[in-house]
């Protein structure tokens, strides 16, 4: 199976809507001030946002919400609003059924989940 | 930063969500979602589902308040200052639907000390009303040093 990339631009506002429908309120995500304050270039992407960006590439291509059985990710730099995020999903290896898919988002022409990895149960035809 | 590991294997309360419908769509317009199953309640039915399906990333949602007092135990000893989300495992069986109550379990798995930085790692079990496990979560997370 093949995973086309996604590419997805989240506006000024996204992680004040995140934070309510996630339940995540941590200042850097919703408060420019504060994440200045500590250093941050201002309010930071929610890393499970990033992660869900991931989750929804596969489940797209897949056409099946069920078909997502694992996803693993590590954050390795900030994502920030209002500029374009790239999934790009590789299947590495295809057995019994279920695709393993290396992901990797990248924005701003840097790596910020790298080593993500995904398996997928590929659709039948 | 020293960690104590004396608290590794901690076992937190159970704590049950119940799965709104409302929610879950809220959730899933967070997200970016456009699959009918997350958003339209007779698109759901049609294919057979009691009620809109949660995407798989809504274990953040249904997790996080068993997860929520693990984190800030004091036994634990997490420094939120310089607390920084490490990374994020998933393994999912079966789809969440609204109307769902799914209960879950923390417990603080590892502790350890790397570089100067102190790593958290907690496993959440979530299980459904029918006491199927439909997620099994692990959360790193990095306290960084001075």
């Amino acid at each position: 199976m093949e995973i086309p990339e996604l590419k997805v631009t989240p506006d000024r506002y996204l992680t004040v809507r995140y934070a309510g429908a996630s339940g995540d309120f941590n200042p850097i995500h919703i408060d420019e001030e504060f994440a200045q304050s500590v250093g941050l270039p201002g309010k930071i992407l929610h890393g499970l946002w990033m992660m869900a960006q991931c989750a929804r590439a596969q489940t797209e291509a897949a056409g099946d919400p069920a078909a997502l059985r694992r996803l693993q990710v590590t954050f390795r730099g900030m994502g920030v609003p209002e500029a374009e995020l790239t999934v790009t999903s590789t299947v590495r290896d295809e057995a019994d059924g279920v695709a393993t898919v290396d992901v990797v988002v990248e924005q701003n022409g840097r790596a910020i989940i790298r080593n993500a990895e995904a398996e997928v149960a590929v659709p039948e035809d | 930063m020293p960690v104590n590991t004396d608290a590794v294997g901690k076992r937190f309360p159970p704590l049950t969500y119940a799965v709104g419908r409302e929610k879950v769509r809220e959730f899933a317009h967070a997200v970016g979602e456009t699959e009918p199953l997350y958003l339209d309640v007779e698109a759901a039915r049609a294919a057979g589902f009691a009620d809109v399906v949660a995407p798989p990333m809504f274990a953040v949602v249904y997790a996080m308040p068993a997860l929520a007092p693990a984190m800030v135990d004091p036994e634990v000893g997490i420094d939120f200052a310089r607390l920084v989300h490490g990374g994020q495992d998933f393994a999912w069986n079966g789809l969440v639907v609204a109307g769902d109550e799914i209960t879950t379990t923390a417990t603080l798995v590892e502790v350890s000390e790397r570089a100067g930085n102190g790593f958290f790692t907690f496993e959440t079990r979530s299980v459904n009303q029918d006491g199927a496990e439909v997620c099994v979560g692990r959360w790193m997370n990095v306290v960084r040093g001075q």
